[in-house]
């Protein structure tokens, strides 16, 4: 049915997609590649649509019209199995969203243990080490109750990783963070991308943008203006609605 | 023990106070024995009664309406009747409707005793209260925190038990404990389908030793007791439960 993926073609391929909710539409025919290991930035005024894009990449929300697909698979096929899909794919959200009643370690373990069925021990030592890459080293007991708001996104970054994913998603991931944990945030993602993660940024931080981003979207009204590689997209913005917004946040 | 009783015996003589269930053996026996019945029948059935409500309250989150719709008419039903008329239901229209099975003497008999439908038609009465108490628990999880789950590649019955079920019952252990107090205290009404519990022997005690204010005041001590003991064990869970920076 599938023909097997690649590297070399696109790890998410986008085509012509189109989503509504009841009668408002918020994709108007979307269209974008991702390479492996690229790090992709979408912005764009808020209600664009950006959020819609990343939930439809791992079908939390179903398409109307259009195709995604991920290493080959098309993502809105009804015999889709979620779970492989769930596996490649990893999303942070901006309320970072961790298990309340579970500690920053049993956060992390959960998904591994549980979902990929993997032994404790070998789960643990891995949830341990990215607890210590996101530099969390002494908080793996604390509950999320107990940790600031930068700290429980650093959590929630550790918790996908542990799915071992091909494609992370952020989801306005700072958006809710105060000015001085975002930097700790942002320095994170930055590591995850200089390893070689490919990586989908829904962000309102242009300067992060323009210094992780390989390739920059703008989406305006559910369609994409305008993308390029950021040192062209920063500067040379042509369509008047790029140049309008960049002028109100840079 | 033997002093205490004979102690007791004294203040019969004295004061007339009758406390022959007490200090008399067989009385003393067969009171014990109602007393185990009724922690038999109320353990029974509070972990019937959660069962159904846990298994209830995830069956109204199905994505299909036929099972919502029953589970929505069962509710109604056990709510929205008298837990007395219930019993008398199963026990006096239900009971002889079962086949009979023969006993070890070759003699037919119900096939499910007084016990056995007390503890039926008490679960199914307080299970329709805990499907709506945890409902309100399911319903206080943050969507977002289930998006998250489901991200992560859970599946629904993982979800529901690993993160939106442990969630709601911290929501709503206070309303469960109020739920399952009363329904202890329901089991007494098991005395009116003849169930041997702790009510039932008493009347027999009064009614046989003529100390009704006596069996009075040691049914309430009891029962104060039990429901006492339940209340402390419960407070001790929503200790243990409690999550820094959680509902708080």
């Amino acid at each position: 049915m599938t023909t097997a993926w690649t590297p070399d073609q696109p790890i998410v391929g986008i085509k012509d997609v189109h989503k509504s909710f009841g009668p408002i539409e918020v994709l108007k025919g979307v269209s974008l590649n991702v390479r492996k290991g690229e790090v992709v930035c979408i912005i764009g005024p808020s209600g664009s649509g950006k959020s819609t894009l990343l939930r439809c990449i791992n079908a939390l929300v179903p398409i109307n019209q259009g195709s995604i697909k991920v290493e080959g698979q098309e993502v809105h096929d009804p015999a889709l199995d979620k779970l492989e899909l769930r596996k490649k794919v990893g999303m942070v959200f901006q309320s970072y969203n961790l298990f309340p009643h579970k500690t920053a370690l049993e956060n992390v373990m959960m998904a591994p243990i549980h979902v990929l069925k993997r032994p404790k021990e070998e789960v643990e030592a891995q949830a341990r080490g990215l607890i210590k890459k996101v530099r969390l080293e002494g908080k793996e007991d604390a509950y999320p109750g107990e940790l600031s708001g930068g700290q429980q996104q650093r959590v929630a970054i550790a918790r996908s990783l542990a799915m071992n994913p091909d494609i992370m998603l952020f989801d306005e991931v700072t958006a809710a963070l105060d000015p001085e944990t975002v930097k700790e945030v942002l320095v994170t993602i930055r590591e995850l991308a200089e390893e070689g993660m490919t990586c989908m940024l829904v962000t309102h931080e242009m300067g992060f943008a323009r210094e992780v981003g390989d390739h920059i979207y703008f989406t305006d009204r559910g369609i994409i203006v305008e993308h390029g590689p950021p040192a062209t997209f920063f500067t040379n913005a042509s369509d008047p609605r790029t140049r309008a917004f960049l002028s109100q946040i840079l | 023990m033997e002093g205490l009783w004979d102690f007791l015996r004294s203040l019969h003589d004295a004061y007339g106070i009758n406390l022959v269930h007490f200090y008399d053996t067989f009385e003393r026996t067969r009171l014990l024995r109602g007393m185990w019945t009724t922690i038999q029948l109320a353990a029974t059935c509070v972990v019937l009664s959660v069962l159904i409500g846990i298994i209830g309250a995830w069956l109204q989150g199905s994505r299909f309406k036929i099972l919502k719709g029953f589970v929505q008419g069962y509710i109604q039903f056990f709510r929205n009747t008298p837990p007395l008329v219930q019993m008398y239901f199963f026990y006096f229209a239900l009971g002889p409707q079962m086949p009979r099975i023969e006993n070890e003497y070759g003699i037919a008999q119900p096939m499910l005793g007084s016990f056995a439908w007390a503890v039926i038609s008490l679960s199914f009465f307080a299970g329709a209260f805990n499907i709506e108490i945890f409902r309100s628990g399911v319903e206080a999880v943050q969507k977002a925190t289930v998006e998250a789950a489901d991200s992560l590649g859970f599946n629904r019955w993982q979800i529901y038990r690993l993160v939106v079920l442990p969630l709601a019952v911290r929501v709503c252990l206070p309303a469960l404990n109020n739920n399952l107090v009363n329904l202890i205290k329901t089991t007494t009404q098991a005395y009116a389908i003849a169930v041997p519990e702790t009510l039932y022997i008493a009347s027999q005690i009064w009614s046989d030793r003529i100390n009704v204010f006596e069996m009075m005041v040691t049914l309430l001590t009891f029962y104060l007791l039990l429901v006492g003991i339940f209340v402390w064990l419960m407070t001790r869970l929503e200790r243990s439960l409690r999550v820094p920076g959680f509902g708080q």
